[in-house]
Order: C-alpha cells, then sequence, then structure tokens
C-alpha cells in the first residue's frame, strides 16, 4: 500500500527524463504509472464489496503517535479509483494537449506529485498523515494553477487559491489537533468509534466548525468559492483532474469520512446542509452568466460541490447513497466536459461561446463525447446522471424536516443545469459554422481518447446500473454511514414524484436553454453585486495587509543601526520591566555579601572602564575601553567558577576588538557628534536598560534557588553522555539540535556579512537591480550598510568595503 | 603596520595557538573547553597572523578558504548526527566506542559533532576577519 500511495513521488522525480527521452510516447509512458494503480485498485473492489477493510500501517515519528497508516473502505477506494483512473486519461490527455511544451516534464512531475498526495488524503488513517497530503494537494494545485508562470493572472490565482485552501489547511489542523486530544486517538479507525464522547464533549462544536473550515474551502463552497473559477487559469488537464473531477473533491470526502464521527448533530445538519445549498443554487445562477466555456464549468462544478455537501448534510441512508452516485456521475461528466472544452480550444484557439458553432461535422468524436457527457449532466435516462438525479430527488423528497424548500432548491438548481449541459455540450457542436481563428481539424488520439471514455462510462454504467450497485456505491454509502448498505439501482423507478420532477427539469432547463442570451443580459447586476463580495474582501485584506507590512518595515529597519538597537532595548525594558515589576510585584532582598577585595577591584575596573566607553571622543578608546569590560566580566565568570563561559568570553572579546579595529581604522575621525539632547535620550535608556538588569539580577537571587535541569544534566551528563563537563555536554549532546541551529544561523549570518562587505555598495549596477521595485531604491545603499555609526560618512567611504 | 617582534613571534605562536585551540576542542568533553572555544582561539590565531603578515599571506598560511570551512564543518556537524539512524535511533542520538582512550577517554558521535562547531566557528571568524581586513 505504501509503495502504490508514494510511487507517485518516486515517479515525479524521473518524469522530466521519461519526457526527455519519451518524446512524443511520454504520456503514454507515464500513464502507465497511474494504469497499474488503477488495476491494483480495482482488484481491491472485491474487498470492500464483501464488506471487509483493510489497514496498514507504517512507524513515522512513533514517539509522537504520527504513523503513515493507511485504511481501505468503500469510500476511500471509490475515491482513489477515481483519482488513479481519471489520472491515467488526463496523463495520456495532457501528452497531446501540451505537446511540445518546453516544461512539459515539470508539469507531469508536479501532477504525478498531486496524483500520489491524492492518494494519500483518502487512504489516510492517522490523520495527521491525512492533513500532511491535505496540504500537499495545495501545493502541487498550487504549482499547477500557476504554471504558465510569465502569465500574472495565472500567478494570482495560483496565490489565491493557495492563500484560501492553505487558510482553511490551518483551520483544519487546528480541528484535527482538538480532536486527536478529545478521542486520545490520532487514528481514524480508533475516532469512528467514539462518536457518542466527542458529540458529548464541549469542544464538539469548535472541532466541527475548524474542520468544515478546511472542508468548505478546499471544496469551494459559498463564501470560499472565488478561487475556484479563478483558477481556470490552469492549463485544462489541470481544471479537468484538479478543479473539477478529484481534488476540489477532498472537502466532500473529509466531509463524508467525519460523518459517522461528527453527523447527525443540529448543528452538522444546519451548517453543512445549508451551506451546501447555498452553494448549489449560486454556482449554478453564476454559470448561466458566464460566456467562457471552462468558467462556465467552474461555476457549475461549484454547484455541482454544493449538491454534495448538502447531501451530506442531510445525512440518512438514501442521502449518502445519492451523494456517492452523484459524485461518481459528476466526476465521469464533468471531467469529460472539461476536456473537451480543452480539445476546443485546442483546435479552434477561441472559448467563448458566443464565437463557436457548427464544429460537430469538423471533429465527430469530440461531438459524441460532448454530447454523452451533457445528457448525462442534464440528467436524460439511460445515461448515469439520470439515476443520480433520481435519487436526489428521492432523497429531498423524503425528508423530515425542510423537505419542500430542499425539494425546491434541488430542481432549481438541476434545472440550470440543464440549461449549461446544453450550452457547453451541444452549442458549440450543432447550428451554423461560426469562423474562429484557428482552422479546426480532427483532433488526434490523445485529445479524444479521455473524454471518450469518460462520457462512455457514464453511458454503459447509467444503462446497466446493476454492475456499480453493489461492488462500488453501495461499499462506499456504507464508508458515510458506518454501517453496510444495499444499494438497488434501476433506470426506471414507476411513475413516482422524482420522475415528474426529472420531467419538469428538463423542460425547464430547454427553456432556460432556449431563453439563455436574456439571461446573461441581467450580468451586469450580478457583477455589481460581486463587487461586494468574498473575493473583494479577500483583496481588500491581503492590499491591507501589504500596506502594514510597509509601513511596519519603514518605521522598524529604517537602515540606522541606532535606531534598530533603541528599538530593540526600549521594547525589551518595556516588556521586561512591565512583567518584572507590574505581574510579579519587586521583591528584593537587599542582603550584601562578602565581597572580597579583588573582586571589588574588578568591580570598579569595569566601571571605570564603561565610564570611558561612554565619554570618550576616540572611538579606538571605546573600543579598547569597552574590551576592558568584557575582560573584567570573564574575570568575574573565573572567580565564580564557570571556566567555560569564562575561556569563551576571553576569546570572543579579544576577536571583537580585533573586528573592530579593523572596521574603524578605515574610518575618518568624528566630524559631527550627536547634539545634547540625543545624548541625553541615550543616556535615559542606557540607564534604564542597565538599572533594569540591575533589578532583574537582585531579584532572581533573591528566590530560592530551585532547579530540575541541573541535577538531572549533573546526574546523567557522565552516565547517558560520557562526559563530565556538563557545559559542553549540553551543547553537543542534550541540547545538539540547538547547536546545530545556532551554528546554521552562524554562516548564515557569515554569509550576509560577506555579501554587503564585497558586494561593493553603492555600485550602480546594484542600485539599478534593486531599483525594480520602486522608490526604495534611493535609499537602499544606506539601508545595507552594516556600520552606521554617521551615515553621511559611510556614504563617502563605502567605496571602500 | 608589522613590527619585527610581532612577525617573528607571530610565526611561533601560529602552530603553537593551534595546537592548543585542538586540545581545548578535544578535551572539552571533561574539562572546560570544547569546539566554540576552540574555534575562537584557532580563529584568533590566524586574526594575529593577518595583523601581522596580511590577509594574502595568511589566506596561503589557512590553504583552504573560509568559506570551504564553514560548509565541510555543518557537513561534519549533521553528519555526525546521521550514524544514530543507520543504528535506527533518533537523529543525533549520541554514539559511542567502548574503549577507553588517552585524553578523550572514549570516542562519540558528540566529539565529531563538536569538530563541526570548531570548523564551522573558524571559518565564520575568518570569512568576515579576511573580508574587513581586506582592501
Amino acid at each position: 500500500m505504501i509503495v502504490a500511495v508514494l510511487s507517485g513521488f518516486v515517479f515525479s522525480v524521473i518524469a522530466p527524463w521519461i519526457v526527455r527521452i519519451g518524446r512524443g510516447a511520454a504520456g503514454w509512458l507515464i500513464a502507465l504509472l497511474p494504469l497499474s494503480l488503477t488495476i491494483y485498485f480495482g482488484s481491491l473492489i472485491q474487498v470492500t464489496s464483501a464488506g471487509e477493510t483493510l489497514t496498514y500501517s507504517y512507524a513515522w515519528v512513533p514517539s509522537q503517535g504520527i504513523n503513515l497508516s493507511f485504511y481501505v473502505d468503500g469510500l476511500s477506494l471509490l475515491f482513489a479509483l477515481l483519482i488513479a483512473g481519471i489520472g491515467t486519461l488526463i496523463v495520456i490527455y495532457a501528452g497531446g494537449y501540451l505537446a511540445g511544451h518546453p516544461q512539459l516534464g515539470r508539469f507531469y512531475a508536479t501532477i504525478l506529485i498531486f496524483l500520489a498526495s491524492m492518494l494519500g488524503v483518502v487512504l489516510a488513517n492517522n490523520i495527521f498523515t491525512l492533513f500532511v497530503f491535505w496540504e500537499l494537494t495545495s501545493i502541487s494545485s498550487f504549482l499547477l494553477i500557476g504554471f504558465d508562470h510569465r502569465r500574472e493572472a495565472a500567478r494570482r490565482a495560483a496565490l489565491q487559491s493557495l492563500l484560501v485552501t492553505g487558510g482553511g489547511g490551518l483551520a483544519l489542523l487546528a480541528g484535527l489537533i482538538l480532536l486527536g486530544q478529545v478521542g486520545q486517538s490520532f487514528e481514524l479507525t480508533t475516532l469512528l468509534g467514539q462518536n457518542e464522547l466527542i458529540q458529548q464533549h464541549p469542544l464538539y462544536l469548535p472541532i466541527l466548525l475548524l474542520i468544515l473550515l478546511g472542508a468548505f474551502t478546499k471544496s469551494a463552497q459559498v463564501p470560499f468559492h472565488f478561487w475556484l473559477p479563478n483558477a481556470m487559469e490552469a492549463p485544462t488537464p489541470v481544471s479537468a483532474y484538479l478543479h473539477s473531477a478529484t481534488m476540489v473533491k477532498v472537502g466532500v470526502y473529509l466531509i463524508a469520512r467525519f460523518s459517522p464521527l461528527l453527523g447527525g448533530t443540529d448543528s452538522w445538519f444546519v451548517l453543512v446542509t445549508l451551506t451546501g445549498t447555498v452553494t448549489m443554487l449560486f454556482g449554478a445562477g453564476l454559470a448561466l452568466l458566464q460566456t467562457d466555456l471552462k468558467r462556465i464549468l467552474a461555476y457549475s462544478t461549484i454547484s455541482a460541490l454544493g449538491t454534495l455537501i448538502m447531501l451530506l448534510g442531510i445525512g440518512t441512508t438514501l442521502a449518502a447513497e445519492a451523494a456517492v452516485l452523484f459524485l461518481l456521475v459528476h466526476s465521469l461528466y464533468k471531467g469529460s466536459l472539461f476536456l473537451v472544452a480543452g480539445a476546443v480550444d485546442q483546435e479552434t484557439g477561441v472559448r467563448d461561446i458566443r464565437w463557436l458553432g457548427g464544429l460537430g461535422r469538423l471533429m465527430p468524436i469530440i461531438a459524441l463525447a460532448a454530447g454523452l457527457s451533457a445528457l448525462s449532466m442534464a440528467g436524460v435516462p439511460f445515461l448515469l446522471g439520470f439515476i443520480g438525479k433520481e435519487l436526489i430527488y428521492e432523497t429531498t423528497l423524503h425528508l423530515p424536516d425542510a423537505s419542500t424548500w430542499l425539494t425546491a432548491a434541488a430542481v432549481l438548481a438541476n434545472i440550470a443545469m440543464v440549461a449549461v449541459a446544453g450550452i457547453v455540450g451541444f452549442r458549440p457542436f450543432f447550428g451554423q459554422r461560426v469562423e474562429t481563428p484557428k482552422a479546426p481539424h480532427r483532433a488526434p488520439l490523445t485529445l479524444w481518447l479521455g473524454p471518450l471514455i469518460l462520457a462512455g462510462l457514464g453511458l454503459v454504467t447509467g444503462s446497466l446500473p446493476g454492475t456499480i450497485s453493489d461492488t462500488i456505491i453501495g461499499p462506499a454509502a456504507g464508508g458515510i454511514l458506518a454501517q453496510p448498505a444495499h444499494v438497488e439501482l434501476a433506470i426506471f423507478h414507476g411513475f413516482n414524484t422524482s420522475l415528474l420532477l426529472s420531467v419538469v427539469t428538463l423542460l425547464g432547463g430547454a427553456g432556460v436553454f432556449a431563453a439563455r442570451s436574456l439571461v446573461r443580459r441581467t450580468m451586469p447586476i450580478f457583477e455589481m453585486a460581486a463587487n461586494w463580495g468574498p473575493e473583494t474582501w479577500y483583496n481588500m485584506t491581503l492590499a491591507g495587509l501589504e500596506i502594514t507590512a510597509r509601513k511596519l518595515t519603514d518605521t522598524l529597519q529604517s537602515g540606522y543601526l541606532r535606531s534598530y538597537l533603541l528599538i530593540i532595548i526600549v521594547s525589551n525594558v518595556a516588556l521586561v520591566g512591565y512583567t518584572l515589576v507590574i505581574e510579579n510585584g519587586l521583591n528584593i532582598a537587599l542582603a550584601w555579601p562578602q565581597i572580597r577585595f579583588y573582586e571589588g577591584v574588578v568591580a570598579g575596573v569595569i566601571l571605570l572602564a564603561a565610564f570611558t566607553a561612554a565619554r570618550t571622543r576616540s572611538r579606538l578608546a571605546a573600543v579598547a575601553a569597552l574590551g576592558v569590560v568584557g575582560y573584567g566580566v570573564a574575570l568575574l565568570f573565573v572567580f565564580f567558577g564557570a571556566p567555560d563561559l569564562a575561556m569563551t568570553q576571553f576569546s570572543i572579546e579579544t576577536l571583537t576588538v580585533i573586528l573592530l579595529v579593523l572596521i574603524l581604522s578605515r574610518l575618518p575621525r568624528f566630524k559631527t557628534f550627536t547634539d545634547k539632547r540625543t545624548r541625553n535620550r541615550d543616556m535615559i535608556v542606557a540607564l534604564t536598560a542597565g538599572g533594569l538588569m540591575t533589578l532583574l539580577v537582585l531579584t532572581v537571587t533573591a528566590l530560592p534557588f530551585q532547579s530540575r535541569l541541573t541535577p538531572f544534566f549533573a546526574e546523567n551528563s557522565l552516565t547517558m553522555a560520557h562526559g563530565r563537563n556538563i557545559v559542553n555536554v549540553i551543547l553537543v549532546d542534550f541540547r545538539g539540535l540547538d547547536t546545530l541551529g545556532e551554528i546554521t544561523v552562524l554562516s548564515v549570518a557569515a554569509a550576509g556579512v560577506f555579501a554587503l562587505l564585497k558586494l561593493r555598495l553603492g555600485d550602480e549596477s546594484l542600485v539599478s537591480q534593486a531599483g525594480e521595485d520602486g522608490q526604495d531604491a534611493t535609499k537602499r545603499p544606506e539601508q545595507t550598510g552594516l556600520f552606521h555609526t554617521e551615515p553621511h560618512l559611510i556614504k563617502r567611504e563605502r567605496g571602500d568595503f | 603596520m608589522p613590527t619585527l617582534i610581532l612577525s617573528t613571534a607571530t610565526r611561533y605562536l601560529l602552530p603553537l595557538l593551534l595546537l592548543f585551540s585542538i586540545f581545548v576542542l578535544l578535551r572539552g568533553h571533561n574539562e572546560p573547553g570544547g569546539g566554540f572555544v576552540g574555534g575562537l582561539v584557532a580563529a584568533a590565531a590566524y586574526a594575529l597572523y593577518t595583523v601581522a603578515y596580511g590577509v594574502p599571506r595568511a589566506r596561503q598560511a589557512l590553504r583552504i578558504s573560509p568559506r570551504v570551512l564553514i560548509g565541510f564543518g555543518l557537513l561534519t556537524a549533521v553528519s555526525s548526527g546521521l550514524f544514530s539512524l543507520l543504528a535506527g535511533q533518533p537523529f543525533m542520538t549520541g554514539i559511542w566506542s567502548e574503549q577507553d582512550l588517552p585524553v578523550l577517554h572514549t570516542v562519540g558521535t558528540p566529539v565529531i559533532f563538536d569538530m563541526g562547531v570548531y570548523l564551522v566557528v573558524l571559518g565564520v571568524m575568518l570569512t568576515i576577519i579576511f573580508a574587513l581586513a581586506e582592501e
């Protein structure tokens, strides 16, 4: 199992290489991986259809309870099959769609990472494994939307989707952590048995809200839907795969997976059903107003996702079956229609439906696939979409509460879907031929194979629903309900209300289709409304963040070392002083210890040197005086039994003096001195900081000295770490990871210093490079200067560095 | 302004100080000392040499570029932590030899880690000192 999940990551590394070697056949070669995964998961159907589940576990971070554990039941297997199966077709299709694209290798690498991450999400048993893969899908989605990274719109859309889904991901993480704490386990299989404990826990509502937030952002539910239409900047195979068939459905998966655990409560019903219904209607309405093929499909995807979420919110046995079936229906027809849209775009160069028509004779196979998918979308008998729609109506009709409202909403949304099916599936292929920028010709095999297979599956399963009812739909619905479900699907259920509603839907849809240009004329009204919508909030938040960050940076990072020091010291004094005096209360025992004669002498020398450093007019004298202070402190360390500290302090002082002398020797003499006011201010700050330090030390020494760490290190230093020098043992063994971090920081700092000194600050070339971001260019050479005793001197002298 | 006394003394002080720095590094596990101090002492030795003879001669005496030292030191420190992974224990678990050796008493991966620290500190200090002292 771990091989199946992780193979995508491994193959993504060699994918660019396969593209280089395989040339035109690369798509077919790479498709072998998802194809074999499809066959593997297909072979597991007999396990899950027998009502059994499989679990696998591999140790990952066992000390934290995080394991690479996987769980296969009907629900996860359905998703895995969709991911691997549609993935196969997408990989083949992309070989034709992006033929000759210089970045094809990168494309395949990313799509394989995505495929593996998706498998990880739906098969994960450990909730943190699930989360890690969940985030990986967001990241690979970001990379794929921004695939054409030279276009600003693509970059913007990629960032938007990452911020929205990533923000939801953070909420999900918080929810999962709470869930794990309440349920005392990170394994889904264990948690699923504890729904009473969790639903009665006071943290139930926060957990529910956080997890739903993660699912809603990922599955583009109102008000987080706006990233999905913008994500259509991605190449069409990506839109078909990520933003219709698979990734946007992991939110649905998450809700389905957690519904036995969190579902069935009133808050679940209200939150999930309401969000789903609103999204369903909203997406359906907006889909009618679009003219771009891909945006129409994107909004109708939002509507379909809303339908799924609504069904999961309802949560009855019928609803679970309807959700699973509609999920399959939608993946088949929507994946196919996206691929058709891509083929049409590729062959004609047009995606606006007003400029497409009469393509049927020129691309007959594509037209066939489009027609079949559109019929399934519209819910015409003998296609799977018909059964799906019937089940949805059955579900809403048999509800105890809100039955009428939900049925009405479902009928309305489906009427819009029928019209949309006509607009995208029929309109471009029939009627008057419209001239297009590129003369269309027959699409190659790679471009029609995928859509035709997907559309054909919709026809086969729709005509013979018995083939999937007990093998796929039943076990998957069982996963949502946490009990075995027996599903009987039939083409004809007899003359009942849902059949009547189906007829109404088809007739209504045909009517809306006929009046589509009339409907579209209302667009400006909705555009005005959209100006106040969530996308505007998103933009305003982002802009506000940028302005705040810029202002904060300009204030805090003025480029003058002295103002940095001032800010650091003042905020330290304020924070420490507040805690010490207000929170803690002053509690000082002024017991004068015995001061030995030589200690007094050293203290006197330190004070004298410090005073000299502050008063002198020569830089070298100040540096030397500071060195004396340092040596004096080091001597005190020696007196009080800290030889390690003293040794280090001596060496540091020596090197500091050398470094400062090296710098200062090349600066000219002081020309100007700071005025009296500044010096007074600095004096006050310095005295306050020093005084606070004194207070702090006195407070600390007044407390009884207790530490669990000291005896621990003293006892274990020799036995566990084979060393008698506790200080060093802590540095290299007990806290070795900290030291590793510190030396890494040190190295980075050295690289920074080296770059600053060697880049010849003030070079015209550097300024012009840095000048790309506008007004900062003139400030930059000063800002990056390391040693700011007097900026105007640095300016004259900086050629020396 | 190199004086005759300084340059003559430095010629003898450099090897002595370097030996001392390695002594400090190796005894660090049981007595005061360690990689950080050792690195600083070695850096001070080369700083002295730089003051006496100038950067080009100091670079020659060092033979290796200080930046390479940083990288090599980091590599040493990280790889010392990898040994325990091979033994199936978490990253950076100390692994020690059984035998008792002179000076070191026992040899273990933390000592190798300390050598990495030594090299990084030496490399960082000399990178900065050389860059500052170069005309």
